[in-house]
């Protein structure tokens, strides 16, 4: 018999980068029944379960619709406003719900991460992938009035570039987790972090043309004075091609879509060498 | 010579005193640039001196051990001696400061009960779940399910939600999770404290079982002297961090024991801790062991001891009798005398001077437990102090007199205090018939 088929050194933390993915693959029953315990236990003893996931972005696009598109009148570039901000709504809620679990992993399963080992990255991965039924929910429900809208001609025009809905998705799952996970590195040992996410996701998603259609005000429009700022925010491009695919408005601009994948991969690379550091050691400190 | 299962070399871990991570990134920033400039740093108490800031604790110091597949160890200590951070470093919830761990071996540590357990999960999902979290596969757990459930008692309630378990089923089933897991070293941490004598019991015999037939490695740390003397084969005393006994259980147990507690020929009872109950009408002040400058006593001799005792302003005391109670070293009851003390009125310094025949009570470490009771007419008793393990003394073997009855070797036996108690009763026969037939 191999005597150090199992060996496990355990040393003081070193290095930047120890890395474990193989390790990761041996716990990937784990994060399947994370993503199943964080999904039962959400809704459990709740009258409508599931139905839940749907009506927190239904009512942000009611608001949207009334207050952007009725009284502040902003244009919706030819689509209902209903139907334009849903869209927007419907994968800025994944983004963000993303963004604010995984950049509290830390702190919120201290209980669990203090008493037994297993790969830390366990635990954001599992949020990350939990969420998307959530998603897969609200994105049903989006379907049925694109659907409905398109069938009624108003202007809705869904297109080939649906296809690119998981690579979009995938973005955005990367994108947060490295936020996320940044953030959660931090907030080990300063708090105030967690102070500045639920309010940062607010400042971003304003920053990121969900409430308003960036292509009919003239300074965000391509070519206006703010169009390389907002479009460097790397989101932006996600939410006009996932906008782009399924209405047919607005424009895809490549150069900015690489850009925002070559973010993404930079945070997500950071946001795991970070995690990785902290990790061993994060329960003395949080 | 197989490879040792845990190799422990010269591990510390260190943490610093004071505000860990309890600061915030603008005191930080505050302190770095304070730095920068050469100015005092605004975050610093004034008048604190700064190696005071960064004061150091060393939970763990320097300690080196290796277990072989197949060992039973206990770990003992007094809070804070570092069972707890050893046992952490080896499940790795946190690295060491300096040294090296190498484990031969997965690991199932149970360092709480019900680790990753959720209240709103049935006892089936957070079966799956916590197998998942101690490292078992899905397909592993399926395989082992049924074992699982049947250990633990549960058939009836595997599919309620967990929060309605009472936390007897909870131990249970996290208990039953652990033991079964394929894994080489088994790490736990005063789980069973929680579960039944019976359950208890069950879970031991379940893990020496392991141990001893499937050559799983136990390292197990409780207070709970009796478990670790029914599990462990070895046993190792940390005390401050250090490693200051590695070897015979019943051995480190009796250093355990004269560790804490009273310890020594002159005990000064009046800064013992009393418990809510008593009167405080009486205190015991002193006790001298007599014509000793240690605490270890010959099989059948007596203890002599003086007491020092005063009454309050208010009390009047009557019928007063001082309780004396030996416990074995495991917390068993070894044996009980009563000493009667009479009347007497407030404000008074008494002194007493006792003996005890310690006829009968077989070698062994024992420590005792001073009580003082007035009793009622009616056979109730008041409290008027009580004061836990005064001092602990040794009981030794009388090589001479095992000299005088060699001819009787049932005297030889090597007594299991857990099997046959702590008394050896006289006997011996008065009557003998040998016929033919």
């Amino acid at each position: 018999m191999d005597e150090n088929r199992y060996l496990t050194i355990i040393k003081p933390r070193s290095g930047w980068f120890d890395l474990n993915l193989r390790e990761l693959v041996r716990y990937k029953d784990l994060i399947f029944l994370f993503v199943k315990r964080n999904f039962v236990s959400m809704y459990k003893q709740t009258i409508l379960g599931p139905a839940w996931a749907v009506i927190q972005p239904l009512l942000t696009t009611v608001v949207f619709s009334l207050v952007f598109g009725s009284i502040a009148g902003l244009a919706a570039d030819g689509v209902p406003s209903f139907i334009f901000y849903l869209t927007a709504n419907v994968i800025w809620a994944y983004f963000s719900s993303c963004l604010t679990t995984t950049s509290n992993t830390f702190i919120a399963n201290s209980s669990i991460l203090g008493k037994v080992y297993f790969p830390r990255l366990v635990m954001p991965i599992s949020t990350v992938l939990s969420k998307l039924i959530d998603f897969a929910i609200q994105y049903a429900f989006m379907v049925i009035f694109v659907i409905y809208f398109w069938l009624t001609d108003s202007g809705v025009h869904p297109n080939w570039f649906i296809l690119m809905t998981p690579v979009l998705l995938l973005q955005l799952a990367m994108l947060s987790l490295g936020v996320g996970v940044i953030i959660s590195a931090a907030t080990t040992k300063y708090r105030d972090l967690r102070m500045l996410v639920s309010f940062g996701v607010q400042l971003w998603m304003y920053g990121t043309p969900v409430a308003y259609d960036m292509f009919s005000i003239a300074g965000f429009a391509p070519g206006g004075k703010y169009y390389g700022i907002i479009m460097c925010n790397p989101v932006t491009p996600i939410v006009n091609m996932f906008r782009y695919a399924y209405l047919g408005i607005g424009s895809i601009d490549w150069f900015y879509y690489g850009i925002s994948w070559i973010v993404t991969l930079v945070v997500l690379f950071l946001g795991i060498v970070l995690f990785s550091r902290v990790e061993k050691t994060f329960m003395d400190t949080v | 010579m197989a490879y040792p299962m845990i190799e422990i070399d010269n591990i510390s871990k260190e943490y610093r005193l004071g505000a860990i991570g309890g600061t915030t990134l603008t005191a930080e920033l505050q302190t770095k640039i304070a730095k920068l400039r050469g100015k005092e740093d605004p975050n610093s108490k004034i008048g604190a001196r700064q190696h005071e800031k960064n004061e150091r604790f060393l939970a763990l110091d320097g300690v080196s051990f290796t277990v072989q597949p197949g060992e039973a160890v206990g770990i003992i200590g007094h809070n804070g001696a570092g069972k707890s951070t050893l046992l952490k470093l080896i499940s790795r919830v946190t690295a060491p400061s300096s040294g090296e761990i190498r484990l031969r071996g997965r690991v199932a540590s149970m360092l709480e009960v019900g680790t990753g357990f959720h209240p709103e999960l049935t006892g089936r999902e957070n079966v799956y779940m916590n197998g998942a979290i101690l490292g078992m596969t899905k397909a592993e757990i399926d395989r082992k399910f049924d074992q699982i459930v049947e250990f633990a008692e549960m058939e009836k309630f595997i599919d309620t939600p967990v929060k309605r378990y009472s936390s007897g089923m909870y131990v249970k089933l996290a208990f039953s999770v652990a033991a079964h897991l394929d894994s080489e070293i088994m790490i736990m941490d005063e789980v069973l404290a929680v579960g039944d004598a019976k359950f208890q019991s069950k879970c031991l015999s379940k893990m020496s079982d392991e141990a001893h037939n499937s050559g799983k490695t136990i390292l197990y740390v409780s207070h709970n002297m009796g478990t670790i003397q029914r599990l462990c084969d070895r046993c190792i005393v940390l005390d401050h961090g250090k490693l200051i006994f590695d070897g015979n259980v019943d051995e480190a147990i009796g250093l355990y024991l004269r560790h804490g507690g009273g310890e020594g020929n002159c005990v000064d009872m009046s800064a013992f801790e009393r418990n809510q109950w008593v009167t405080k009408s009486i205190q015991m002040t002193q006790m001298n062991l007599v014509g000793k400058n240690n605490c270890v006593y010959l099989q059948d001799s007596d203890l002599i001891f003086d007491l020092f005792w005063k009454t309050s302003a208010d009390a009047v005391i009557r019928d007063l009798v001082l309780r004396c109670t030996f416990y074995h070293q495991s917390g068993a009851v070894a044996a009980f005398t009563t000493v009667g003390l009479g009347n007497s009125g407030p404000n008074e310094e008494h002194y007493n001077q006792v003996i005890i025949s310690l006829s009968g009570i077989v070698p062994g470490s024992y420590y005792l437990t001073f009580d003082m009771n007035e009793v009622n007419a009616d056979g109730s008793d008041v409290w008027n102090d009580s004061c836990e393990q005064v001092t602990t003394i040794s009981i030794e073997k009388n090589q001479q007199q095992k000299a005088e009855v060699h001819s009787d070797h049932s005297s030889m036996i090597p007594w299991k205090h857990s099997v046959y108690g702590s008394v050896r009763l006289y006997s011996s026969i008065i009557k003998e018939r040998r016929e033919k037939i």
